[in-house]
Formats: structure tokens, C-alpha cells, sequence
């Protein structure tokens, strides 16, 4: 199945991002500066670490990922500067850790790997907890920061095969209708 | 004209911002409206805790920021309860009275509705707009509920089946409570707005601390606020006329609160009734799984409801065996969602990040785990008793040294009948169904609907009630109260659509005293 842009921008009006339309914020990249020198991933691109997540947290015959990541990722936090840094921050916890455990950046590891980096981390047990521990906030601003975006997008009611799904303006027609 | 909001000002561009913390796990509910904390401690020390803050907001469109939107007229029984039941009190005007009442209020709030309901009381028009069609569950639904003998019919909602008041019509995000994205749901912001485009001022973050009279103490000469905005000064408004509308537990707070020399039990309290026979109504519920999609959760509210037992909750139906206990009026609900609330029901994205699992896994775990439930609620009316009441707690200070709230609330045995009888109901509703009974909200783990009632009661007898037929205090000449707390009795329908009516009804009274 292939996640479109429409996803994404359908995704980014459930978070409250309406009217750029996602050009006018792709238009700046709000990750394009690096963290501190001496912060964990100092050097990691956020995007393609948040992209070898989803590929990870989303399922397997998903298409199209690296775009709705990176116009719903970039789109979502470009005014929410808390969002924005939170979510940096622990994406580049991710590839820190990565690079530690298997030496390799985050993005480049096969997708078994990376699928062990987010356990070993603890975000599959993990509470999600903006301000908690590193497991606590990999687990709200990378994992379920993605699968809120997926399971409230179009392409999510498709997935689950309804029609709409809870936190997308996705009509009134579909209620009406057997699943 | 002058309006003081105890809470701040909501910006209506951060809405789903408001949902998106509803739906994750990571925040507390109070997180959407910004509840709880010192300013909103309460205490609980009745026979059953009651969970004040989880459906009461503080700020300009109070609590019909979290609503459901549901909104039917009281029947001509719930006027006359004492009269018909021999329980409660009956209310010193009736359902003709205020029948133009709810037709104006169906009309400024926007109500989506049919007339296909065969228990409703006399109505004079059609809904301003049409009602939602019924979901493909209610459809499941009468059919077992004809195989017993059970009418259901549509349901009316204060939420745009069309543009309507200029604003949107249901788009569907499913989560109208305890937040609408759209606007399509009504709030009380659209009447700020329109007060305030007519010259009315609103004071945002400005709690009243108390209200004074001046001479013989007949009049309230001014209210006393706290200026949150500036560090909580305290400042006074003066006026001609004063209107209480602050629900059924800060309206008689505050006038315990303001208490004095002359009115050594609370102002407009010579009856001793102020913040006594706290009503509210009682969830009853029932749900399981089905053997066959459902499809829950695509909307977040009601479209199918039955209203057969309200005015004969005993009523025997060829499927149903009949009860000649004394009970009071229950409401059925046929539920859209799995559970009992829509935001925290199994939909989805709320199985996606409470699962654990993710990838091809979780997709698995979500077809596991939704489109199969079902489940059946009901609101039943409580009996209301002098004992359930708001009093102070004198013994904790909410954040402007005030004592707080101190809810005393239970149950009586009419009530916990009553909530046993709507679950035989339900069981057979259920059972016709072929639903596989998960779990059960009865007598013993009931719980409120958060509407709060009674506190300040309506009647012709200054010994006995608190405010007369006009909504004014007996007590004092210039104080009028807009809220659910003056319900004698509280009937087992949602409430807004009447504490919209007698609102405009004590406007009109208020408006010819001006």
C-alpha cells in the first residue's frame, strides 16, 4: 500500500498544521541545524533516522514513507519549537545508541537492527512521557509520534479497513456504512 | 453588560492540539482544559467519591467546551415527578411553560433532529437542521430491539449535520468529547462572541470571590473578583441586576461563600436549601463483542437511542418482562463507540500507542482488537435527597484562600433499582443481539454523568427552595440563576437543552426588571 502526500497533509490537519499545506514548511528544514557539539547524534540528520524508525513501527508493505515522514514531521513541530526540539533530541538519542550498540549510524542498519536499537532502548515497554526518561521519550516523540500520525491519516482507516478512524475529519458517510 | 469567567480565554486555533492530547496516552485528561491543581481542589466526603474535575472546564464556554452535545427536551412527567412518583418535588411551572422556551433554544444552540421519536413531548416545529442518519450499529441494534418489542429512533445533537450559525458542518474527527476541532459541536462561544459583539465586556481569568449587599441586604450591590490576570487583585464590578450561572456546584459555593452579617448561611439561603439535593444521573452500561465488524468509533456521539422506559421504566415488551417496582425515568443509548467514552474507547490510534507492539505486529493487534465491540448505555435519574449536597471544606483553601468545594454524594436504593432494571434491559438488547457480555456498569460500580443539579431548587415556597419561577433568589431582589442547579428534579435527559431554556427564559425576566 502507498502512503501519499494527501496522508500526510490530511495527518498534518489532525495535528493542527492547516493552509501551508506542508510546501511552505518544507520549504525550511527545521532540524537543519545540529545539536550541541558534546549532545548524543550531534551529527545525526533527523530525518533519516525518524524515516529508518517508521520503517520499523509501521507495517512492512507500506510505501511512500520517507515522504509522509518528512512532510508530517517537518510540517508538525516547524511551529512548535518544544515539539520540534524534543522530537530532535530524542531521534538523535536513537542513532546515538545505534552507533554505540552496533557502530553504525542509525539510518544505515538493517531494519532487524534498528527494530533491536528501540528495544534495547526500552520504548516497546516504555510509558510515553514528553519530560521522562530516555525509553519515555523515545517512546512518545519517535514511536508514537509516528504511529499517531499513521493511525489517524487516511491511510490509516485503510490499513484498519473502516472507512474513518478516530482523529481524522474523515466525514460522516463512513459511520453509516458495514466495515 | 459585564461577564466574569473564572477560567482564561481558549484560542479557538489549538484545537486539535487539545485532541491530539486527549487521544495520546502520555497526558492526563485534565491536560485538554487545563483543569485541576489548587484552583480546582474539591473534596469528596459523601457515602461515593465523585470525581468533580473530569467533566467541568474553567474558562469562556465552560464545560460545553467538553460536552457530548446531547440535547432533548425534558418530558411533561419530569415537571410533575412528587404528583405522579410520590418522590422528589414537582417543579412550580411546567412543560408548557417552557415549550417555547426549548424551541428557541434548539434554534440559538443549533439542534440536529427528527421527528421519528415516538416517546417526545409535544414540539411545535421541525429541528433547525435534520438529524444524523443512524450508524451501521444502530442499524444492528433495531433489529434486536424490534425482535423484543423496542422502539428506537434518531437522536437530537447540537452538533452542524450542515453549516449552520456559520459554522462547519461534522466532519467526523470522533472526538467531541472532550473536544470538537471543527466548531461544529456548539459551545457557549458562540454567544460570547455574539454578547460581545453586541457591547457586552467578558473578563477572562476574573473567579468571583464573593457577592456583597448593600442597605438591608435584599440587594446585591456589587461582585468581588480576582483580577488573576494582575496578580489576583481584588476588584469589584457594580451592577443594576446580577446572574449566577456557574453550574450546579460553584453557584452555591459561591453563595456559601458569601456569607455576612446578614446572611450568616450564605446569601439567598433563609431556606437552608443552597447547595442541598445535589441530583445528578447514573450511567447504567453493558458491551461485549459481536461475531461480525461493527466498525465503532468512526464518529464520537449518539444517533440511536431508545426512550421507551423513560416515562414507564417497568413496561413489559414481548421480549422483555415487566417490573412493577417503583423506579425512576431511564434513557437508553445505543453507543457509536466501544466503551464508555469516546477518546479513551478502543479505536485505532488509542490500541496503536497503548499496544506495545508496532510494525506488521500492532497492524494485527488493531484488526485483533477493534471493529467487533459493542456496547449499550443508559442514563437513569436519581432520586434527589436533602443529605446529597455542596458544602465547604473548611479545612482546604483552593488558590485564592477560599475553603473548596466539598461534594456529599450517594445513592439511594430507588436509584440503584432503577440503574439494576435499565441493565435487564440491556441485557436482553444485548442477548437478542448475540453479543458476548464483556462488562457491566450496575448498581455497584455506577458512576456519574457530571451533570450537576438541585443546588439552588426552583419553587414558590421561600422556606423550601431557593430561587422562584422567575430564576430570582427569594431572597434577594436582584440576583437571578441561570444554571442546572435550579432543577427541582433532574429527570434522566441530558440537561443543557433545558438550562439553555430557563436561561432564556431568566433573560426575559431579567430583561423587563432592566
Amino acid at each position: 500500500m502507498e502512503l501519499t502526500r494527501r496522508d500526510a497533509l490530511a495527518a498534518l490537519a489532525g495535528a493542527g498544521v492547516v493552509g501551508g499545506g506542508g510546501a511552505a514548511v518544507l520549504a525550511r528544514d527545521p532540524f537543519g541545524e545540529a545539536g550541541p557539539d558534546d549532545s548524543p547524534g550531534a551529527t545525526t540528520a533527523v530525518l533519516p533516522t525518524l524515516t529508518a524508525a517508521a520503517e520499523v513501527v509501521y507495517p512492512s508493505d507500506l510505501d511512500g514513507i520517507g515522504e509522509f515522514v518528512e512532510t508530517y514531521a517537518l510540517g508538525r513541530v516547524a511551529d512548535r519549537p518544544d515539539d520540534r526540539d524534543g522530537l530532535a533530541s530524542a531521534v538523535r538519542e536513537v542513532d546515538a545508541a545505534a552507533r554505540e550498540w552496533y557502530g553504525a549510524a542509525y539510518a544505515d542498519l538493517d531494519r532487524s537492527s534498528r527494530d533491536e536499537v528501540l528495544r534495547e532502548l526500552g520504548a516497546d515497554a516504555a510509558d510515553p512521557d514528553p519530560a521522562g526518561s530516555r525509553a519515555e521519550r523515545v517512546r512518545y516523540y519517535v514511536v508514537n509520534e509516528l504511529l499517531y500520525a499513521l493511525y489517524t491519516s487516511p491511510a490509516g482507516a485503510d490499513l484498519v479497513g473502516v472507512g474513518n478512524v478516530v482523529g481524522h475529519a474523515g466525514g460522516t458517510e463512513a459511520y453509516r456504512r458495514e466495515p | 453588560m459585564t461577564v466574569l469567567d473564572a477560567g482564561p480565554r481558549f484560542e479557538g486555533d489549538d484545537r486539535t492540539e487539545r485532541m491530539e492530547r486527549a487521544l495520546r496516552p502520555a497526558h492526563h485528561p485534565f491536560e485538554v482544559w487545563s483543569m485541576g491543581g489548587e484552583r480546582d481542589a474539591y473534596a469528596s466526603s459523601g457515602e461515593r467519591h465523585y470525581p468533580l474535575n473530569h467533566a467541568r472546564v474553567k474558562g469562556v464556554g465552560g464545560s460545553t467546551l467538553h460536552w457530548q452535545g446531547m440535547v432533548m427536551r425534558l418530558h411533561e412527567s419530569d415537571f410533575r415527578r412528587r404528583t405522579r412518583d410520590g418522590v422528589g418535588t414537582d417543579w412550580p411551572i411546567d412543560y408548557e411553560t417552557l415549550r417555547p422556551y426549548y424551541a428557541a433554544a434548539e434554534r440559538e444552540l443549533g439542534v440536529a433532529g427528527a421527528a421519528d421519536n415516538p416517546f417526545a413531548p409535544p414540539r411545535e416545529e421541525p429541528y433547525p437542521m435534520p438529524a444524523f442518519p443512524p450508524s451501521h450499529s444502530d442499524a444492528l441494534f433495531a433489529e434486536a430491539c424490534e425482535a423484543l418489542g423496542v422502539a428506537t429512533h434518531s437522536v437530537p445533537n447540537a452538533r452542524n449535520s450542515e453549516a449552520y450559525d456559520g459554522r462547519s458542518p461534522c466532519v467526523g474527527y470522533g472526538t467531541c468529547k472532550p473536544v470538537c476541532p471543527s466548531g461544529a459541536k456548539y459551545t457557549a462561544e458562540v454567544h460570547v462572541r455574539r454578547a460581545e459583539r453586541a457591547g457586552a465586556t467578558v473578563i477572562p481569568e476574573a473567579p468571583v470571590q464573593r457577592l456583597e449587599t448593600g442597605g438591608d441586604g435584599r440587594r446585591v450591590a456589587r461582585a468581588v473578583y480576582a483580577d488573576d490576570a494582575a496578580g489576583g487583585a481584588e476588584r469589584t464590578v457594580t451592577a443594576d441586576q446580577f446572574v449566577l450561572a456557574a453550574g450546579g456546584v460553584e453557584t452555591p459555593r459561591l453563595l456559601l461563600l458569601s456569607a455576612d452579617e446578614d446572611h450568616p448561611d450564605g446569601l439567598a439561603n433563609a431556606s437552608g436549601a443552597v447547595g442541598r439535593y445535589f441530583t445528578d444521573h447514573l450511567f447504567a452500561g453493558m458491551g461485549g463483542t459481536l461475531d461480525e465488524p461493527v466498525g465503532g468509533n468512526r464518529i464520537g456521539f449518539v444517533t440511536g437511542e431508545s426512550h421507551q422506559f423513560y416515562d414507564d421504566p417497568g413496561a413489559s415488551t414481548r421480549g422483555i418482562p415487566g417490573s412493577d417496582a417503583d423506579l425512576g425515568p431511564i434513557k437508553l443509548e445505543f453507543l457509536n463507540y466501544d466503551g464508555t467514552s469516546t477518546v479513551r474507547a478502543p479505536s485505532p490510534v488509542r490500541i496503536a500507542l497503548d499496544d506495545g507492539a508496532w510494525g506488521d505486529r500492532l497492524l494485527d493487534r488493531i484488526r485483533e482488537r477493534y471493529g467487533n465491540g459493542v456496547a449499550i448505555g443508559a442514563l437513569v435519574g436519581q432520586t434527589p435527597r436533602a443529605d446529597n449536597r455542596i458544602a465547604l471544606d473548611r479545612s482546604r483553601a483552593d488558590d485564592h484562600g477560599n475553603p473548596v468545594p466539598d461534594v456529599r454524594w450517594s445513592i439511594d436504593d430507588r436509584t440503584r433499582r432503577t440503574v439494576r432494571r435499565a441493565n435487564e434491559i440491556q441485557r436482553a438488547i444485548l442477548s437478542e443481539l448475540g453479543v458476548d457480555v464483556e462488562w457491566t456498569v450496575g448498581p455497584e460500580n455506577t458512576g456519574p454523568a457530571y451533570h450537576h443539579m438541585g443546588t439552588t431548587r426552583m419553587g414558590t415556597d421561600p422556606d423550601r427552595s431557593v430561587v422562584d419561577r422567575r430564576l430570582r433568589t427569594h431572597d434577594v431582589a436582584n440576583l437571578t440563576v441561570a444554571s442546572s442547579s435550579v432543577f427541582p428534579t433532574g429527570g434522566a435527559m441530558n440537561p443543557t437543552l433545558t438550562i439553555a431554556a430557563l436561561a432564556l427564559k431568566a433573560a426575559d425576566h431579567v430583561a423587563a426588571d432592566l
